[in-house]
């Protein structure tokens, strides 16, 4: 136990923390980062549509190239991207292994009860391809959009929603709020699992029971100081004249300028080459 | 002007038990006082003696259990008022972390007069002037989560300056900091103050609280002493009754003067320490 309280991981949540929150937004002044939020919401979740809308390889071109210009556009450094990546390369490695195993057809190697199929290698490329583009696809949406045209663009789009009842704004703010928190509440975890190492507390041996109930000292405190922090937090919004949506202006008042008009056409020309793709092969 | 006048104020903090029936704990006994237009008043009282609770009534996030608090001529327990009283009495709270809204510095620092509903280039004006007025200009675009305690303790300030209010209430805003965070953020509060913010300071650290124009000492809900903290800080015997100290040079001060070196009895600074001292020598 001793040893768990030099191990020095210290460094490694700091990074951890500072990655999270880094990796969301990079700090730029491009085009792309200047686009209407609303706009780069809406070309995201169609760009994630389109991508199962696509059949044949060949309708990757028209992605990766669209997905290239933007990245190029953006002036975001690839290592950006690649941190985006990172975490979810487990997921990916894991649907490519089910589908490289699993799919029935021509066998084109053998191994006792595993094989590989013709088939197989073909959809695991196609999941590859199709998982990284989502992924790349969407992070450049957070990293290219600070975290406050995100959420007003989607209080924006879900403002419709309002008249059937959906909280829009509350959604929004909640949004906000989370954003800014979790780096936060991932510290005050780390101080309190730091506090009861101190105390003598082992998370690192045992079964998964075992482990499972040492997680429950760790959790309490937390839920009470989240609830502290919530508690103060409303305080403050309330003493800077907070009460909903009533009057509420903005500093940043999304704006679709003309080359937001632009970024909607180019992108049509590109759901129209996957929609073309998809007809005519 | 009295810009802040407080009358007979009394605060129950109303909590339900487990059968369901509401209890009453009295935070504030019976409290006068005013704060002039334009001055620096230190707060100061041990754990519990009900220094935040008189805070939150400055600005109408709490309401008088009975009395009157009046802003500005404002009364804060007229619900019409409320907006308008904490416009004008903006709050920086002790923890630095739970008072920022935004993931970013400047649409932080924005949330106030964001909510005000103040045209978005006037906003963008005052939240850079907010950030040059604290020194953080140069922090606009980062994550508040970076920054050390102080930084984010002078951007909350930055926060509550953009509203453009006329006092701001600090409640123990250096007790979570190191101590150059806590010169950082008395240096600029008393910046504020020099140009003409009203500043009500609440303080565990008497040196800060030596700086006011008007010191006010708590104790179990009620003012104890208030004054001058020349007036205020003489009386060590007093305040050590209420477990509070004296700033370090009024205490080496008193010292000397047991040993009988012959000082002066208003001595508060350190500087007016070497001065007395220097006197002494001399003559
Ligand atoms: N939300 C609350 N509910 C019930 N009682 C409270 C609440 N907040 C404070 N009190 C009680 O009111 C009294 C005054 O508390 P207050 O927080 O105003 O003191 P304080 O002088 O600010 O103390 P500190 O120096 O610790 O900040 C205390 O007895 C406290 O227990
Ligand atoms: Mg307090």
């Amino acid at each position: 136990m001793p040893s768990s309280l030099h191990s020095g991981d210290d460094d490694t949540t700091k990074k951890m923390i500072r990655d999270i929150t880094l990796g969301q937004y990079y700090l730029g002044n491009s085009v792309i980062h200047k686009l209407d939020p609303r706009v780069k919401i809406m070309a995201a979740l169609l760009y994630i549509v389109a991508l199962f809308v696509v059949k044949e390889f060949t309708g990757f071109i028209a992605a990766v190239v669209f997905l290239e210009m933007v990245i190029i556009i953006s002036k975001v450094p690839r290592r950006y991207i690649w941190r985006g990546l990172k975490p979810v390369l487990i997921i990916i490695a894991f649907t490519l292994a089910v589908n490289l195993f699993m799919i029935k057809g021509e066998v084109l190697w053998q191994f006792g009860i595993l094989h590989i199929t013709r088939e197989g290698v073909r959809t695991a490329a196609f999941m590859g391809i199709r998982l990284v583009l989502l992924i790349i696809g969407s992070s450049m949406l957070t990293l290219t959009t600070r975290p406050i045209g995100l959420t007003d663009g989607i209080e924006a789009l879900l403002s419709p929603f309002k008249k059937i009842g959906l909280p829009a704004h509350e959604l929004a703010m909640m949004m906000t709020i989370a954003l800014r928190f979790i780096p936060t509440l991932l510290e005050e975890t780390d101080k309190i699992i730091k506090a009861q190492q101190a105390r003598g507390a082992d998370f690192e041996s045992g079964n998964i029971f075992r482990r499972a109930k040492a997680l429950v000292p760790i959790l309490v405190p937390l839920f009470i100081s989240a609830f502290r922090i919530a508690q103060e937090l409303a305080m403050a919004m309330e003493a800077r004249c907070y009460g909903g949506n009533v009057k509420r202006t903005r500093m940043n008042a999304m704006k679709f300028a003309r080359r937001d008009l632009i970024a909607v056409v180019i992108f049509c020309v590109f759901l129209a080459l996957i929609v073309l793709q998809r007809v005519l092969l | 002007m009295a810009f802040i006048k407080v009358e007979n104020l009394i605060f129950d903090y109303i909590k339900t038990d487990e059968g369901g029936a509401p209890v009453a704990t009295r935070a504030i006994e019976g409290v006068s006082f005013v704060v002039e237009k334009g001055s620096f008043t230190a707060v100061i009282g041990q754990n519990g003696s009900g220094k935040s609770t008189l805070a939150k009534n400055l600005n109408g996030l709490l309401i008088p259990t009975t009395g009157k608090v009046w802003i500005d001529g404002l009364d804060t327990s007229v619900q019409e008022n409320v907006w308008n009283v904490r416009q004008k009495v903006a709050m920086v709270f002790q923890n630095p972390d739970n008072q920022i809204v935004s993931a970013i510095v400047e649409d932080d620092v924005a949330f106030g007069p964001e909510n005000l509903g103040i045209d978005p280039a006037e906003i963008r004006e005052r939240v850079d002037r907010a950030l040059d007025g604290v020194e953080m200009g140069d922090y606009k675009d980062k994550a508040p989560h970076l920054l050390s305690g102080g930084q984010k303790q002078r951007i909350a300030i930055a926060g509550a300056v953009a509203m453009e209010p006329e006092c701001i209430v600090f409640d123990e805003p250096t007790a979570m900091l190191d101590p150059r965070g806590r010169r950082e953020v008395l240096a600029i509060a008393r910046d504020l103050n020099r140009k003409g913010m009203t500043v009500v300071f609440i303080t565990h650290f008497m040196e800060e609280a030596a700086c006011a124009d008007h010191v006010i000492v708590m104790d179990g809900g009620r003012i104890r002493m208030e004054g001058t903290p020349h007036e205020i800080f003489r009386r060590e015997d007093e305040l050590k009754a209420l477990n509070l100290d004296v700033p370090a040079p009024v205490k080496l001060a008193s010292l000397l003067r047991k040993e009988g070196v012959a000082l002066p009895e208003d001595i508060l600074t350190e500087e007016e320490l070497v001065c007395a001292l220097l006197e002494v020598r001399a003559g």
